[in-house]
């Protein structure tokens, strides 16, 4: 017999070392992300995916299924935390969505539209923050990173070059590149990297093809996150 | 029993540091707009002439802060309205205007009253009756208590109208699928 | 791209080669590196990125994690006051304006001429001798302003710190109640001998018997991480000591390190015969940096003397060695995965658990980390039996336990005490009088209001890493909360979205509360930001971050009521404030060109 948890009270199969996010997601119950993604090891950075497993806040991303385990997700309490998660994620950077191309392609926003953020809440931190638009292909605008890493990752261990990095600390963290003069354009990156395509958010943006899929038909227009999340993991 | 309610609603609306989009978008639920009348009453709004906001249920309020004009006005609605709604990306998050938040202020006015072409060894006014910048735009639930948020870059007809059905009806409002969206 | 001097290349080039272009080195490269010139310039960086074949941006990512690492240029002098809640109540804010003054500079900003910068930094862990600093890196207690005259004097005629008075660098024990540990006299190698004659097993088996609980906080039981590090697949094993000691009001560590050190070396060669490691590292915090001279000779006379090296006591495969790591400013790298990747010279980032370093610690290896006092105490136990140990102390919790007290109190300094004794005892002993409240475990323990002094230091009742400073009546423990809650913002590593944003966003709170803006409707935010941090942060500093202020709300609420402007709302920043610039612009100040921040006051 096939071993199985408890997700919010319906049975979840599992595969020994198979973390929570995975098996869930496999069985067709969205736990949401933002920092995960199918072909690197878990980050566990977002805590978008936090549920409570046998009374304990945990990541779902990072921690393997254990039998018999009883976990909550979809309850008021974490996805008030979720709620709360998200609404932080936008006041400590600046984003303006009618102005920027990965509107309605944003899974930062649509998983913001998934759980019904229609505040942020907080006091806005108005960071400054550069674009960097010296590369000739591609526009980094940093306003709106949220330090997934995922582009530190896909470029290290797909593209294998290392483009990006994350230095300071803190509030403080943000996204350099690999070059003395911290512009892109000093970088080997190419519009065809892994990396440059990976960003859930609009900080890494092919230019010349900005607002080309009309509003209506963009992803998130026309799914949600929650959807398309399930249809890709099953 | 299933009476009518005694009165209309009084509604107050006001646009900050906006563009009047949202106050377009309103006008915008077309037919609703009938059925509406029906409900409310406006008070002082672009939509009509009267100047000092009195006693409301609800009040809307598009745009963001930007200066000293707009605190007041914000505060007058809250003193006045049971309900203050923030109504669009402006007065959500402080939208486009903030969009200047990351230059400082100096700079800003330098290049409006100095530095534009055509202006001459301009100045920068000090005209007591001008009212004076806040160094950053911020969005309204910053300056007041809000109870109510309706994002959206414009918030569409659609969205406003059931959020307005839904308090109008004793309901929590709520926008989900299609009604919400930040763009 | 910059060229860098030739003397700098070489300069760097020997550093590089004195630690084998090792990558796992970068930390501590970066750490000499900046001695070359004060701060690590853009081109050093792209230098010793290209000699280690790492990427730069990795390098830059690794500079900028660190406090103690500028790639910007500061003074060179370089004045750090140290900024724990102890050094406020001695007066640091005043003594900090006052030497700014003196020398002509604005806090945090380089002088002109380049010669200084002066500016605060987390607690350096000597509260019992405060007001501190770091020039340099070199620390100075006791703080007066007849000190601070004559820096401001030192400073300005550039004398280099080699020339300045000896007496400013003396740091001192203040040793005020020995108990077994620091009554210890031991010959170097004595516990070594005494475990080694029990064979391995053997001395596991008195390690288990001892019931040794950790004394960094977690009050792991030492045997087990032991056993699991033994019995973990994987090669060379690694003993780590953490004397990271970042804890605010922890000193205790620091005074092992200076005067019981070759017992802190003998326990981690006792727990590399327990667990079979040959390789060790002693992680010191950037702040004791003046401790490395000796700490270097200590290892030099102990494998001198056969106590480190291979075949150690004539055992055949006894080989075991320790280097010492430098921290540079960050609290995080105590916590001990976060210690490993900084080991490894990359960020302190905490890694995701399990699994464990005891699995998969160092370079994935087996990894034992302990706390300085935990590896002390082994030795102990080796000469004196596990039984003999656990008969002390309380039944959950073993032995003696160093506190390190400050705060208000006439004799601040290391007491050693078997677990149990309350509060109250501790209290007395140190000559506290009129204590409102003792802050135990530092910044990230717990606050103890008078009603609870019955209470005893001891895992099951007040656990403690060794902190514990003293309030009395005339202290606001709002002021408390909110310096520590401004540590913790400070030393978020940044890694997770709760902790990065929350500690900030709870910062922002306090502050708004001590500027009298608050409102009973931020009292509530604070509340479900505290519980946020708890529930959903990656690692124990997240975690811990909200307990002040959980603390304190609860124990002290009139200090937070009693800053409150309203019962319901205030704007989230100073509305008059953020006038000023336009008023300046314009000139104005008629009554349109100002806003009360506080309704009430408008009409
Ligand atoms: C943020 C943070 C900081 C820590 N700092 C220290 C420290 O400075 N020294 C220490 O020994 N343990 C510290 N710890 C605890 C370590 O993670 C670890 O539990 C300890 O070193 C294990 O040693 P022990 O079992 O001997 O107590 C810290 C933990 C956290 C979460
Ligand atoms: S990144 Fe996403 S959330 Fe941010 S501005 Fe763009 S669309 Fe909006
Ligand atoms: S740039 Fe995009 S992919 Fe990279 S860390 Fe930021 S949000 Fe993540
Ligand atoms: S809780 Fe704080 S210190 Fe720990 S990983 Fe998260 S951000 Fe870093």
């Amino acid at each position: 017999m096939t071993k199985q948890f408890l997700l919010d009270g319906q049975p979840v199969p599992f595969d020994d070392g198979q973390t929570i996010l995975e098996a869930a997601r496999k069985a067709g119950h969205y736990i949401p992300s933002l920092c995960w993604h199918k072909d690197f090891p878990p980050h566990g950075s977002c805590k978008l995916c936090v549920v409570k497993a046998a009374g304990r806040h945990v990541s779902a991303c990072a921690t393997p299924a254990k039998e018999g385990w009883e976990v909550e997700s979809n309850t008021p309490e974490i996805n008030g935390e979720r709620r709360g998660l998200l609404q932080m994620l936008f006041v400590e950077g600046n984003h303006f969505c009618p102005s920027c191309e990965k509107s309605g392609n944003c899974e930062l926003q649509a998983l913001a539209y998934e759980y019904e953020v229609l505040t942020p809440r907080f006091r806005h931190f108005f960071p400054d923050r550069p674009v960097d638009a010296s590369h000739p292909d591609v526009l980094l605008d940093f306003n709106r990173c949220i330090f997934c890493e995922l582009c530190v990752r896909a470029s290290r261990e797909i593209d294998g070059k290392s483009v990006f990095a994350l230095t300071g600390r803190g509030i403080g963290k943000h996204l350099v590149v690999n070059a003395e003069s911290g512009q892109l354009g000093d970088t080997d990156f190419s519009a065809t990297d892994a990396a440059a395509h990976i960003c859930p958010v609009g900080v890494i943006l092919p230019k010349g093809t900005g607002f080309a899929v009309p509003i209506g038909e963009r992803s998130f227009d026309v799914a949600t996150i929650r959807s398309k999340t399930l249809k890709e993991s099953s | 029993m299933n009476s009518p309610s005694p009165r209309k609603l009084r509604v107050a609306t006001a646009s900050l540091a906006g563009c009047f989009g949202c106050h377009m978008s309103f006008l915008d639920i077309d037919e609703h707009l009938f059925e509406l009348v029906e409900l409310i009453e406006f008070d002082r709004s672009p939509l009509t002439d009267i100047k000092d906001v009195g006693p409301c249920d609800i009040g809307l309020i598009e745009g963001g802060v930007c200066n000293a004009e707009n605190v007041h006005v914000l505060r007058e609605f809250r003193r006045n309205c049971k309900t203050l709604i923030a109504l669009g990306a402006c007065a959500v998050n402080g939208g486009l205007p903030a969009q200047r938040n990351h230059i400082p202020l100096a700079e800003c006015l330098r290049e409006v009253y100095q530095f534009r072409d055509g202006v001459a060894n301009g100045q920068i006014p000090n005209d007591p009756e001008l009212p004076l910048p806040l160094d950053k735009v911020r969005p309204i639930h910053e300056v007041v208590r809000v109870d109510y948020f309706i994002p959206g870059c414009p918030p569409s007809g659609p969205a406003i109208w059931k959020f307005l059905t839904d308090l109008l009806a004793g309901r929590t409002p709520r926008l989900s699928g299609g009604l919400l969206h930040y763009d | 791209m910059s060229v860098l001097p030739s003397s700098v290349v070489a300069s760097l080039d020997d550093i590089l080669l004195r630690h084998r272009h090792q990558a796992t080195e970068l930390l501590q490269i970066l750490i000499q590196a900046q001695q070359i010139e004060g701060w690590l310039p853009a081109a050093t960086l792209t230098h010793i990125a290209a000699a280690l074949g790492l990427p730069r941006a990795r390098v830059e990512g690794v500079a900028g994690f660190y406090s103690f690492l500028y790639t910007q240029p500061v003074g060179r002098y370089r004045v750090l006051f140290s900024d724990n809640i102890t050094d406020r109540m001695l007066g640091n804010a005043e003594l900090l304006d006052a030497l700014c003054r003196k020398l002509w500079i604005e806090p945090g900003h380089l002088s002109e001429d380049g010669l200084v910068s002066v500016t605060t930094t987390s607690c350096t862990g000597l509260c019992d001798q405060g007001p501190a600093m770091l020039v340099n890196g070199r620390a100075i207690g006791q703080l007066s302003h007849r000190r601070i005259n004559e820096i401001a004097e030192l400073i300005r005629q550039q004398r280099p710190l080699e020339l300045w008075p000896a007496e400013y660098f003396q740091i001192d024990d203040n040793i005020r109640r020995r108990d077994a540990l620091l009554g210890l006299d031991m010959p170097p190698g004595a516990a070594l001998q005494a475990a080694v004659a029990r064979g391995r097993d053997g001395w596991l088996a008195e390690m288990q018997a001892s019931n040794l609980r950790g004394r960094g906080g977690a009050g792991f039981a030492t045997a087990v991480k032991w056993a699991s590090a033994k019995n973990a697949p994987g090669a060379p094993k690694v003993i780590v000591c953490n004397a990271d000691e970042g804890e605010p009001g922890t000193f205790k560590d620091r005074v092992l390190l200076n005067s019981f050190a070759d017992l802190v070396f003998e326990g981690m060669s006792l727990a590399a015969w327990a667990v079979g490691a040959s390789q060790g590292f002693l992680y010191l915090r950037g702040e004791y940096r003046y401790l490395l001279p000796q700490l270097e000779a200590v290892l030099a006379r102990r494998r001198a003397a056969g106590l480190l090296g291979t075949g150690i006591l004539g055992q055949a495969g006894f080989d075991f060695d320790i280097a010492i790591h430098l921290g540079a400013g960050a609290y995080v790298c105590g916590e001990e995965s976060a210690l490993i990747e900084s080991l490894e010279g990359k960020r302190g980032t905490p890694r995701i658990r399990p699994p464990f370093p005891v699995t998969k610690g160092y370079l994935g290896r087996p990894t034992v980390v302990n706390n300085v006092e935990t590896l002390a105490k082994t030795c102990l136990i080796a000469l004196g039996g596990g039984e003999a140990f656990a008969a002390t102390g309380t039944a959950q919790s073993a032995g003696t336990k160093l506190l390190s007290i400050s705060g208000d109190c006439a004799m601040p300094g290391i007491y050693e005490y078997p677990f149990g004794v309350p509060i109250s005892r501790v209290l007395e002993d140190c000559g506290a009088s009129d204590t409102q409240a003792v802050q135990v475990g530092g910044a990230s323990g717990i606050c103890l209001a008078g009603y609870e002094f019955h209470r005893r230091i001891a895992y099951e009742d007040v656990p403690t890493a060794g902190a514990f400073m003293i309030f009395d009546g005339t202290r606001d423990l709002f002021d408390v909360a909110r310096a520590f809650v401004h540590f913790f913002a400070h030393e978020s590593c940044g890694f997770c979205t709760p902790c990065r944003v929350g500690t900030s966003l709870l910062k922002g709170f306090m502050d708004k509360l001590a500027d009298g803006h608050g409102a009973q409707a931020d009292l509530a935010d604070i509340d479900w930001l505290d519980r946020l941090l708890k529930n959903a942060s990656h690692c124990g500093l997240g975690s811990a971050a909200p307990n002040p202020v959980i603390d304190t709300l609860q124990k002290f609420r009139p200090a937070y009521e009693r800053r409150l402007v309203s019962l319901d709302f205030e704007p989230a920043f100073d509305l008059d404030a953020a006038l000023a610039e336009a008023r300046q612009l314009t000139g104005r100040d008629d009554s349109g060109a100002h806003l009360k921040t506080h309704e009430e006051d408008e009409k």
